[in-house]
């Protein structure tokens, strides 16, 4: 059975090179900021920190120069986003433009869409939400319901989207809605739009999660009007396009790196010379920290090469995502520590943080079940 | 993969599959030495990647050894091969010739030491090592010992030392060799990049390239089986509780592998110390769960002596601690990054 192969990939020369730049840029741009402020990562909304990335040509990497991009490798590319992720830098204002969005025009935009768009994104200007979810649709993404209807010039749109990050701080959201209801096909009659989040007949209500934050919302149509020229792709592709994407977004750095200023911290904490079950504990998280990173990048590396990893990207979410959501648990385990908001160290604030975000690791981007189905399907189990 | 690997590839698999049956692995269980097998093994050329060709060897890397190692691992051969492909490479890098037939590995646990001393003109050994992989058996036995100008590799032949047998969870030979002033057959100075514990270095590394080859070999049956066993009316395989357990081995065999294909590549740059490391952890926390899962999918069945699904459980069981376990390992790795520092972690890990 070969269903699913992780070949050893290295890095080119030049990414390693690239490295270096990275490095020095995110040391001047972050300073000493405390592992707590690091730990939100690309949750951190900095539309500041977005320009200097954008001014140093640092968002659309691989992306055409005429539109602004550096036409670099996606090995290039990984390398940056793991520096990011690593050093704690605040991505969030650009990570879904970059990640999903630029990508997606690329791919399925028209030519006036990407010129209008991208070179924007690439400047760090341009935030964008996702709107798929719905009230009744999470991992059933296909039974959405929010409709499009045709009319003259574009369509109205009607429903609501549901846990919708960044909406309220970002201009556009790429938007997955209902064109046509094909009976029994629910898979069928999805397209993709390009929304104004100002536009009339939209709706942002913050939802405020469990930490008492405002990262997702719920944003409602009502007649809202989406131009024609809005449209992603072809009338009726949505589903098609939404699911091609999908390997890039599951098997990046970001899905096991998401405790790593929490590793960080327990490490200083155990000192030069930890006790043997600190010793043994770090050696454990080190382990799985550097055999993830080389199953990650050996996705980015069919990546590179133009295959479609689906399912080892599956496997890379699953796995690593276990593992970043473990470690505030295993912190737990090791030292008498209690998780502070306001007060404390470094390490229980980090924590503090973290052990109220981990429940989110295994659900954003598809949850822990849905990928395990995915996989299952791999192996020729359904 | 290398090119080299990529030609041995289907030609391991094909030797493996012909001939290491259930009926060899079960003669060989009863104390049978395989001998067919390894006679195939060395017109292969298998037994020897490592070796120059000027030696009698391959001349191939650590990368094609991966090949064979995985897959002696995944079949399972019940040959020592992997501590054959390592005592031949230590003895190359020593500059020693390389002799015919099966090598062992003398790993030297705490508390044992093995020291070679001067007795007029020749060398001679002392010291205990337990648990040598089939150590009444193999033709020679390769050591790492302590001599007063630092670590020297000898080659000692069958029946150099005293012998009490003794056997692991897949009564694979692990026996204790006591030498008293043994002659050896040759002597000298470690080879560049062979420090005093290259022995539990490369054994552990070797024996992570096997449990990945085992584990893979656990999701094989494992998928088989629950697409062949029913119940309620349908295959096992249907039911999500199966597929999410089967979905979590994968994920372990997949770790694993990377693990120890990573520590293959870092030893062909030398000094693999930290990829042996979290490959001996990785593959072993595998092996622990892995082992549990293919043994819950298989119910009853599996648990017999009839069906093969043991073959590789035990031998999962047994090899996560050969050359150090899991927790000896993290504790090496551990003190090194702490003692390194966090600020160090991140660059120590893209470097490699």
């Amino acid at each position: 059975m070969s269903v699913f192969h992780f070949e050893l990939r290295s890095l080119p020369p030049e990414a390693e090179a690239f490295r270096d730049e990275v490095r020095a840029f995110l040391r001047a741009a972050l300073g000493d900021r405390p592992s707590v402020r690091r730990a939100r990562s690309w949750g951190g909304f900095d539309p500041d920190f977005s320009r200097r990335m954008g001014a140093r040509g640092f968002i659309g990497l691989t992306w055409p120069k005429r539109y602004g991009g550096q036409e670099r490798s996606f090995l290039e590319r990984y390398v940056l986003l793991e520096e990011l992720l690593a050093a704690g830098a605040p991505a969030g204002a650009h990570w879904v433009a970059e990640r999903q969005s630029g990508p997606l025009l690329l791919r399925f935009g028209t030519e006036a869409q990407r010129e209008r768009f991208l070179p924007q994104i690439v400047r760090g200007e341009l935030s964008f939400a996702i709107g798929m979810s719905e009230p009744d649709s999470g991992s059933d993404l296909a039974s959405i319901r929010t409709r499009a209807v045709r009319t003259d010039g574009g369509y109205v749109v009607n429903g609501t989207k549901v846990w919708t990050s960044n909406a309220h701080r970002s201009q556009y959201a790429i938007a997955l809605f209902r064109t046509a209801v094909v009976p029994d096909k629910k898979h069928e009659g999805l397209s993709q739009f390009l929304v104004d989040l100002r536009s009339p007949g939209i709706t942002i209500r913050p939802i405020i999660n469990l930490a008492g934050s405002h990262d997702f919302n719920e944003v409602v149509f009502q007649d809202a009007f989406v131009p024609e020229d809005m449209r992603v792709g072809a009338e009726g592709d949505g589903w098609k396009q939404v699911t091609t994407e999908l390997a890039y977004e599951r098997s990046g750095p970001e899905r096991y790196l998401s405790s790593i200023a929490l590793i960080l911290e327990l490490i200083r904490a155990a000192g030069a010379s930890p006790d043997p079950r600190a010793a043994e504990v770090i050696g454990r998280l080190v382990a799985q920290l550097t055999t993830l990173r080389q199953m990650s990048l050996s996705v980015a590396g069919m990546l590179q090469a133009g295959q479609n990893p689906n399912l080892e990207a599956a496997v890379v979410k699953d796995v690593g995502t276990t593992f970043e959501q473990s470690i505030p648990e295993i912190v737990h385990a090791l030292l008498d520590l209690e998780p502070t908001l306001d007060s404390g160290t470094d390490l229980q604030q980090t924590l503090g943080y973290l052990v109220q975000r981990a429940p989110s690791f295994s659900l954003r981007g598809g949850t822990r079940e849905v990928l395990r189905g995915i996989i299952a399907r791999g192996l020729g189990l359904r | 993969m290398s090119e080299l690997g990529g030609l041995l590839a289907p030609a391991v698999t094909r030797l493996f599959s012909d001939l290491v049956t259930k009926e060899l692995i079960e003669s060989a269980e009863k104390g049978a030495w395989p001998d067919k097998l390894w006679r195939a093994l060395e017109e292969g050329g298998l037994t020897l990647p490592l070796v120059p060709e000027a030696g009698g060897g391959a001349g191939g890397t650590w990368a094609d050894a991966h090949v064979v190692v995985r897959a002696a691992g995944k079949h399972p051969a019940p040959v020592p091969l992997a501590e054959t492909i390592v005592g031949s490479w230590l003895l190359a890098q020593a500059g020693l010739e390389v002799p015919l037939g099966p090598l062992t590995l003398a790993p030297v646990h705490e508390g044992e030491r093995l020291r070679l001393a001067r007795a007029g003109g020749s060398w001679r050994l002392s010291g205990t090592a337990s648990r040598v992989p089939w150590g009444a058996v193999a033709g020679h036995v390769v050591v790492v010992a302590e001599s007063d100008g630092g670590p020297m590799i000898a080659l000692v032949g069958r029946g150099a030392g005293r012998v009490t047998a003794d056997r692991n969870l897949a009564l694979e030979p692990r026996d204790t060799l006591a030498f008293e002033a043994a002659g050896v057959l040759g002597a000298a100075p470690a080879g560049p990049g062979v420090s005093a514990e290259a022995v539990t270095v490369y054994g552990a590394m070797v024996r992570a390239a096997q449990m990945a080859g085992a584990l893979e070999s656990l999701l094989e049956q494992s998928v088989r089986y629950a697409t062949e066993r029913r119940q309620f009316g349908r295959p096992i395989g249907n039911f999500q509780a199966i597929q999410h357990n089967l979905a979590i081995l994968a994920g372990h065999v997949a770790a694993a592998g990377i693990a120890a294909e990573h520590a293959f590549r870092a030893a062909d740059r030398g000094e693999p110390d930290f990829e042996v490391a979290a490959a001996k952890v990785r593959a072993g926390e595998a092996a622990g769960v892995g082992a549990g899962i293919a043994h819950q999918v298989h119910g009853a069945i599996g648990f017999t002596y009839e069906h093969a699904l043991h073959f590789s459980t035990r031998r999962l069981w047994s090899w996560r601690a050969e050359f150090g376990s899991e927790s000896r390992w993290a504790m090496q790795l551990g003190r090194r990054v702490a003692a390194a520092g966090a600020d160090r972690l991140w660059g120590e890990l893209t470097a490699r």
